[in-house]
């Protein structure tokens, strides 16, 4: 197990090169001169000349990429253009509200996600399952930033019981969760139910309802196991939609985060903290598949086999 | 494929159901009110009238109107316009790229393939949403970037999708038949194996659309798609997000018929699957 915990770790190290070349390359494939971007306002050509020493802009690609990723396993990521304050100092006060966000989030889905799936599962094609299926796909192709808004107007304006939007109350976090989760949750609950009902068509399934063993304890021990491996390859390979839906609904609802971060720097074109935002949601979304790798290796031997030959 | 789609259609086959032809209806219903907008939107999508301004739903604003006085129900039937067109754009080009890519990948293989698709994969690195906000940071905000960004978005799922098609079909013995004839590469891939790797492809591509309206509304509410005048979905709910507790109607109406579009193409979708029998076969991350 730990040597293919190692196998996996150095297989993302490609990748992670990869994307810091694609983040790198961002500020280089904006059309225009990347200082007229960086300076915005009229261009004195000694403040050109200094602001183009200082990222480097004088050098050829290879180079700066170098010296970029010299500064970025010292944990350097440059310095914000609008803020003139360290990107990394941004990403440190935002990361916690995002981690927050999204571990709740992933919590959520699979939680309800998988007692809904199993819930459907054990009312096959009766009306329990046929409601269950229908939120789920309402839960699915909802736009996350619309029902966002309608949770806000729901639960904070009309009832009260949550803070509309930022993040000083711990209850803040309740809103955003919900409706990230939202989607993650009825994909789990789909996923879940299948995997319920063609496990229950296996003859091991058979044989424990011959030798008289009661359904509920068929469909938590047995049942249940079988269906969390598929459900766990789903929650690795989606963490994106997580990842990629905190950055919707922290932006819907006021909150601090990397997502906000990056929206806000796309607007005021702050290269730096771009680059530095869309690195660490990259890496939040490489770790989290790893993990989920890593989960499902422990649950289930053959895969580590699979992976050998 | 038609043909055996209206087969299917017509309950010979496996039965798809009630919910698809419903879906299927509502679908046809919402093109053709985006295509007759400008006749059947009871006022201009632009025509501001500042002294009606953030009304409720009335008789004569269905809908009720924005910050500037202007129709609610006027602009969400443009909208449509924008946000369907756009949608159906990208993905005509992200579906036709990707098929070309991944056909000429898979039956040529070698190192081509593995260097092409090893590029093609690298999108797979970040999430939809983030590489369209990369796209957009580079390209700046509007109609065309949006459409560039959703494109680029989902090649990777077609391509790789065309490519497994085309390297399973071209094993087969018709394909032989053709090499004994002495046909050429280009009569086999373009005449032999890509009529037969099309249905799988058209019909993720039909379901990919409603991911991309999704994901163009959400550049819209980001203020990164089409820019203003120009109604879009995802557009007025970002300008109606500021009045959310004046006039939440402003949101309501855009973000409800998001949500139906996308609800109706992957019921019908669902439903073409089935009635097919593809398998399903999306991008699983």
């Amino acid at each position: 197990m730990a040597k293919y915990a190692i196998r996996r770790l150095l297989a993302l190290l490609p990748v992670f090169l990869v994307v810091t070349v694609i983040v790198f390359l961002l500020i280089h494939l904006v059309p225009g001169d990347p200082i007229d971007n960086l300076m915005r306002s009229g261009s004195d050509p000694a403040q050109r000349d200094a602001l183009s020493r200082a990222y480097g802009l004088d050098r050829s690609l290879v180079e700066q990429y170098l010296a970029w990723m010299g500064h970025l396993v010292r944990g350097d990521l440059g310095t914000a253009i609008v803020q003139r304050r360290p990107v990394a100092e941004l990403i440190g006060e935002n990361i916690g509200y995002s981690l927050a966000l999204g571990g709740l989030a992933l919590a959520f889905s699979a939680i309800v996600g998988i007692v809904a799936g199993v819930t459907a599962a054990s009312f096959q094609d009766r009306v329990a399952d046929r409601a269950l299926m229908s939120l789920a796909l309402v839960g699915s192709t909802v736009p996350s930033f619309w029902l966002g808004l309608l949770m806000i107007l729901f639960f904070a304006v009309q009832l009260g019981w949550v803070p509309v939007s930022g993040a000083r109350h711990w209850t803040s976090v309740i809103l955003p969760a919900t409706t990230v989760g939202l989607a993650g949750m009825a994909l789990v609950a789909r996923v879940t139910r299948i995997a319920m009902i063609e496990t229950a068509r296996q003859d091991f399934v058979t044989l424990l309802h011959a030798k008289g063993v009661s359904r509920f304890t068929i469909q938590t021990r047995h049942l249940l196991r079988h269906a969390l491996v598929p459900v766990l390859t789903l929650l690795s390979l989606r963490i994106g939609l997580i990842v990629g839906g905190s950055v919707t609904v922290e932006y819907v609802f006021a909150r601090p985060g990397l997502g906000s971060l990056l929206i806000r720097a796309i607007g005021q074109r702050d290269y730096p903290v771009i680059q530095g935002s869309l690195l660490m949601l990259a890496i939040a979304v490489m770790l989290g598949t790893l993990v989920g790798d890593l989960l499902q290796a422990a649950m289930d031997p053959r895969q580590r086999e699979d992976d050998r030959s | 494929m038609i043909a055996r789609l209206v087969d299917r259609l017509m309950w010979r086959g496996p039965r798809p159901g009630i919910a698809p032809i419903v879906a299927g209806a509502a679908l046809l219903c919402l093109v053709a009110a985006a295509f007759l907008s400008p006749w059947i939107a009871p006022w201009p999508y632009d025509q501001q009238m500042l002294a009606e301004a953030d009304r409720a739903p009335s008789l004569a604003h269905w809908f009720g109107t924005d910050e500037f006085g202007r129709d609610v129900l006027s602009r969400v039937l443009f909208g449509a316009r924008t946000s369907l067109s756009v949608a159906l754009v990208s993905i005509s080009v992200s579906c036709s790229l990707g098929m070309a890519i991944g056909a000429i990948c898979g039956y040529v293989g070698g190192p081509v393939d593995r260097w092409v698709m090893a590029a093609i994969d690298m999108t797979w690195c970040f999430p939809e949403i983030l590489l369209a906000l990369l796209l957009v940071a580079i390209l700046g905000p509007g109609s065309t970037s949006t459409v560039l960004a959703i494109a680029i978005a989902y090649l990777a799922q077609f391509t790789r999708l065309t490519r497994s098609q085309i390297r399973a079909l071209k094993r087969e013995t018709f394909v032989e038949a053709s090499l004994c004839f002495g046909a050429g590469p280009a009569h086999i891939l373009l005449r032999r194996l890509l009529p037969n790797a099309v249905a799988p492809v058209v019909v993720v591509a039909m379901l990919t659309t409603g991911d991309a309206i999704l994901l163009e509304a959400t550049l819209g509410f980001f203020g990164m798609g089409a820019q203003p005048p120009t109604p879009s979905w995802g557009g007025m709910m970002s300008s109606g997000s500021e009045l959310l507790f004046e006039a939440p109607w402003v949101i309501l109406w855009p973000g409800a018929a998001i949500a139906a579009s996308v609800i109706a193409i992957n019921l019908f979708g669902d439903g073409v699957l089935v009635a097919l029998d593809v398998k399903k076969r999306r991008r699983t991350h």
